[in-house]
């Protein structure tokens, strides 16, 4: 899983982390950047406005947000949010000795728009959307239609190119096509709504396509109109109607392309049968009466009852009518929030229904108009968000905010950043990085199929029609002891030839340096003096074997809590 | 190299060199092994909870509460049991322990979507955003594995599923989860147990600088997680997860299939101390052609590894301390749809529990004639959470705090089900 870095690749890499090291004394020591030249440097209006009103919510509350982080730990997080993985030793103290006071502005403008992190920026939001649109197993059962590699195909392409949000979404509601590369039809959105539109009525891709797109949740208003739902019944069968075209026609597994289905679109008789022209959905109410219910979106808008797809082609209708709407921008700004904060303005993040009052309710509409006016573009949401205040606040709370935790049932007020494990896929990506540089083996799709191995020790799926998962990569003592005892971590605390510890062992470093480089690789930081001590205790301990504490140092600092937690 | 594994060698002697890092290790290190010698005669009155989880949601009036001739019904025919009551005529070997079961055949429930479902029939509670509450496995295992010093291994254990979290008790209850070869991975730490010590106290050291900055409470729990799986790395009780080792007639009369393994360690991990197993058997969303998966499928598994497990916890004296459940998120619609398949219902459904001091082999409360709703009291989600921890000598008037200050009746304030207890 490991490719080995041969000392010779790696001393050049520590030179210039020594050279870092050495134009940079001070490197612990991080300058507060003062407000007003902020703004003189042009910083996005969109940031300031979400400082203000953030701020609004402290004065109101008498909160005094927590310090700024530490230059260090700001960067760590970004590099974890927005690509993926820690950053490497190299990054992070280059960052550290960068004095300019727009080196903020500048690292999160390479890691949108720089070449050289396309590739992990688009692998990041691929692993982030794969997830979201057929979960962490989707397509890994035999059952399934689904072709994982065809998905990702889509949205690598898609991340890559900064497609704008709303094409983005147009084309996965609406697609049509085959599900793996390879096929001349292959369309890898149709990935989205495979397995989805022939079960239950469609009963999954009316959900599903209502909760990721508009924040909406309709599912439980499937069978009666829910006691904590303000959405009828009604309403979710009108969505569903939507649907009823569409139709997954599977061709099983082919050699060499995986799984194989088509996606398509059909005319629509109605249940009834009897006229294309006014093609309906029935449904039961709890009373056991029957109610009929033609496409009607959440807003009410009517489109034509038609089921011949040459005259209505209900998702591409659906498709406009999502994009347009109003829920569908605050949808996605109250995720990517909740993707860098940790908690978005309403819990759960994806439920903006009207019995769910949002905390920050004038800013989370704000957000979604700018983000509509700016073409939909994720990227330049992704920099107002990384850029504004909350986000750079430091997780240490001081005595006014540490009633400020969602942990504790309170609603998020950002006034400190709140504490989250890594994903599992992120710690991936980490040890790959603090291990090996960027170096992998093998193509894309290659790497992606040993990652995807490797995290399905950890999920299980619950097998029930609403698509259900769970994992244990979540905290408990299955990750501990992956952590202590994996394959993943045995390689890279390796002190075989090739490995980390072997090439720093080799260097010219001195003791000291080699221990900070530690430091550095894991924790994006400098040893205080007592972990230095610490270490060095801990190879005498070894008997002198220095290969051998170093080694023991490293497992140690991959296992803490501030490797394993975004902080 | 050519070390010894830990857990080759006297668990006493790699302990001894753990001292330093008790921290993480807590009361496990510090009072093991003066109450392990006692620990066989404590196993004996240990109470003990076993929840077989039918994950999709049974069809119980196929399986406990038949409607024969109704247009409801089904095709199964009912047959006569060791029990007061009748049951489905696919769970024959069932049938002769239904003497140690009861069915309670009255449940009325209102979350009929899965993760609604599983939330509320785990916990007692309807989800809440704000709350993460408890489930079953972690109210318990709080409530007594903390009470067993000399347990080393988690005090809940579930069976090839995920269960449900610990909620505001803290990682520390969460469900460990294994698959039903019991083949826990990664339990090796391939080195001598003095490295093993001094990695343990550096990150010792590491973790309390991290706690120390006040940075949330999830930097605690972590530093409780790895103190609980270094005590299970090195403990004899793993035995307990190994079912390979069982006698093949043993493995052959639970089934041979995941149900079958996970019913036969329930039984192992009970005897081993642990308070509570979680059992899963999935695959009971039968929206489509549901009688042939019940018959072909289902019911065999089920009537296979629950009556062994049942025979077995009688057969051993386990029973009168150990409490059975058989339950999943809700039952099926008494309608039988388009595609020959049962929808969500909530309703008017039937759960099992049995063991453990309550009262076997009798069918409490009804449903009308088509099962479409409960005759008189019905009982729900909390009603049972609180009649089996009754039953496991757990005070009912027991306050959890949450998090958030607020105060939480244990099994939210449900009542006691009637005739069961």
């Amino acid at each position: 899983m490991f490719c080995s870095a041969t000392v010779k690749d790696l001393i050049p890499m520590i030179a210039l982390f020594m050279g870092v090291l050495a134009a940079c004394p001070a490197y612990a020591v991080e300058p507060a950047l003062d407000k007003q030249v902020e703004a003189d440097r042009g910083i996005a209006q969109q940031v300031t406005q979400i400082d203000k009103m953030i701020a609004e919510v402290w004065d109101a509350y008498q909160i005094k947000p927590s310090k700024p982080a530490t230059d260090s730990e700001w960067a760590r997080r970004v590099y974890l949010d927005v690509i993926g993985r820690i950053p490497t030793a190299e990054e992070a103290s280059a960052f550290a000795s960068d004095n300019s006071n727009t080196k903020k502005q500048k690292l999160i403008e390479t890691l949108l728009y720089d070449d050289d992190y396309t590739e992990e920026f688009a692998r990041n939001w691929t692993t982030v959307w794969t997830n979201l649109l057929i979960g962490r197993t989707g397509g890994n059962d035999n059952r399934s239609m689904i072709n994982r590699e065809g998905m990702q195909k889509f949205l690598r392409d898609s991340f890559a190119r900064n497609k704008p949000y709303d094409q983005f979404a147009h084309q996965l509601i609406s697609a049509t096509g085959t599900t793996a590369p390879g096929d001349e039809d292959f369309n890898g959105a149709t990935n989205f709504l495979i397995d989805k539109v022939n079960q239950d009525d469609a009963s999954l891709a009316t959900s599903e396509t209502t909760k990721i797109f508009l924040g909406l949740q309709v599912q439980c208003t499937q069978c009666h109109n829910h006691p904590f739902n303000d959405w009828k019944q009604q309403k979710y069968w009108e969505m569903n109607a939507f649907f009823r075209q569409a139709r997954a026609v599977g061709q099983g597994m082919q050699s060499g392309m995986g799984n194989v289905a088509t996606l398509t679109d059909r005319d629509f008789a109605g249940e009834s049968r009897s006229s294309s022209d006014e093609a309906e959905v029935y449904y039961e109410l709890r009373n056991g009466l029957v109610a009929v219910a033609y496409p009607v979106f959440v807003d009410g808008t009517e489109i034509d009852r038609s089921g011949y797809v040459k005259q209505t082609n209900r998702r591409a209708e659906l498709a406009d009518l999502t994009v347009q709407s109003p829920y569908f921008a605050k949808s996605i700004v109250n995720r990517m929030w909740a993707h860098f904060l940790g908690y978005g303005f309403t819990s759960p993040y994806d439920d903006l229904g009207p019995h769910n009052v949002p905390t920050h309710p004038a800013l989370l509409d704000y957000l979604g108009q700018e983000f509509q006016s700016n073409e939909h573009n994720l990227r330049q949401l992704i920099s107002w968000i990384v850029l504004s205040n909350p986000y750079g606040l430091s997780s240490r709370q001081n005595k006014s905010n540490a009633s400020d935790d969602p942990l504790l049932g309170e609603p998020p007020k950002f006034s400190h950043f709140y504490l989250r494990q890594m994903q599992a896929e992120q710690l991936y990506e980490s040890l790959l990085a603090a291990s090996e540089g960027a170096q992998r083996t093998g193509t894309y799709a290659d790497q992606e199929r040993i990652k995807n191995q490797w995290l399905q020790q950890f999920n299980t799926a619950f097998g029930t029609d609403e698509g259900g998962e769970a994992t244990s990569f979540n905290g408990t003592i299955p990750q501990v002891l992956m952590m202590f005892n994996g394959d993943m971590i045995k390689a890279a605390t390796s002190t075989a030839e090739g490995g980390l510890i072997n090439a720093i062992v080799q260097s010219p470093m001195s003791t000291t340096q080699k221990i900070e480089m530690l430091y550095w690789k894991g924790l994006g930081r400098k040893p205080k003096t007592a972990e230095l001590n610490l270490a060095k205790t801990l190879v005498k301990t070894n008997g002198g074997n220095f290969a051998e504490g170093l080694r023991d140092m490293w497992w140690v600092i991959l296992n803490t809590n501030e490797f394993i937690f975004i902080h | 190299m050519n070390h010894k594994t830990p857990r080759g060698m006297d668990r006493r002697h790699f302990m001894s060199h753990l001292a330093g890092a008790s921290a993480l290790t807590g009361t496990a290190l510090a009072l093991g092994q003066t109450l392990r010698a006692n620990a066989k005669e404590m196993q004996k009155n240990q109470k003990a909870a076993i929840l077989l989880w039918m994950g999709g949601g049974p069809s119980s009036i196929d399986l406990w509460d038949l409607k024969p001739g109704a247009n409801t019904g089904g095709p199964f025919r009912p047959i006569s049991t060791n029990g007061d009551m009748q049951i489905c005529e696919h769970l024959p070997m069932m049938a002769q322990n239904m003497d140690k079961m009861s069915i309670v055949r009255s449940m009325s429930t209102r979350e009929a979507d899965h993760t609604r479902g599983r939330y509320y029939m785990h916990t007692g509670y309807v989800p809440n955003p704000n709350v993460k509450h408890p489930s079953y496995g972690s109210v318990i295992a709080h409530q007594l594995g903390t009470q067993r010093p000399e347990l080393e291994i988690p005090a809940f254990v579930s069976v090839g599923g995920a269960s449900e979290g610990p909620g505001f008790l803290g990682m520390a209850y969460s469900p460990f989860s294994v698959n039903s070869s019991g083949r826990v991975r990664n339990l090796d730490l391939d080195l001598p147990p003095e490295r093993i010590a001094s990695r343990m106290q550096a990150l010792k050291l590491m973790e309390n600088d991290f706690i120390d900055q006040r940075r949330g409470i999830a930097a605690n729990e972590h530093a409780k997680v790895l103190g609980k799986t270094l005590s299970l790395m090195s403990s004899s009780q793993m035995e307990a997860f190994r079912v390979e080792k069982e006698p093949t007639e043993v493995k052959e009369r639970y089934g041979e299939n995941n149900f079958g393994r996970g019913c036969l360690m329930a039984r192992r991990l009970v005897e081993a101390g642990v308070p509570f197993i979680e059992v899963n058997l999935g695959g009971w969303d039968n929206h489509q052609n549901i009688f042939n998966t019940l018959k072909d499928n289902k019911l065999p598994q089920l009537d296979r590894g629950m009556s062994a497990l049942m025979e077995d916890l009688a057969q051993r004296g386990m029973l009168d301390t150990t409490a059975v459940m058989w339950m999943g998120e809700f039952g099926r619609t008494p309608n039988i749809n388009g595609n020959t398949g049962r929808d969500h219902w909530a309703r008017s459904w039937s759960v099992l529990a049995g063991g453990a001091g309550m009262k076997p082999g009798v069918a409490i409360g009804e449903t009308n004639e088509d099962g479409t709703r409960v005759e008189g009291q019905s009982y729900s989600s909390e009603d049972l959470m609180a009649t089996v921890c009754k039953s496991l000598g757990i005070d009912l008037e027991t306050t959890f705090t949450s998090t958030s200050g607020r105060p939480m009746k244990i099994a939210n304030s449900g009542k006691l089900i009637e005739g069961l207890i």
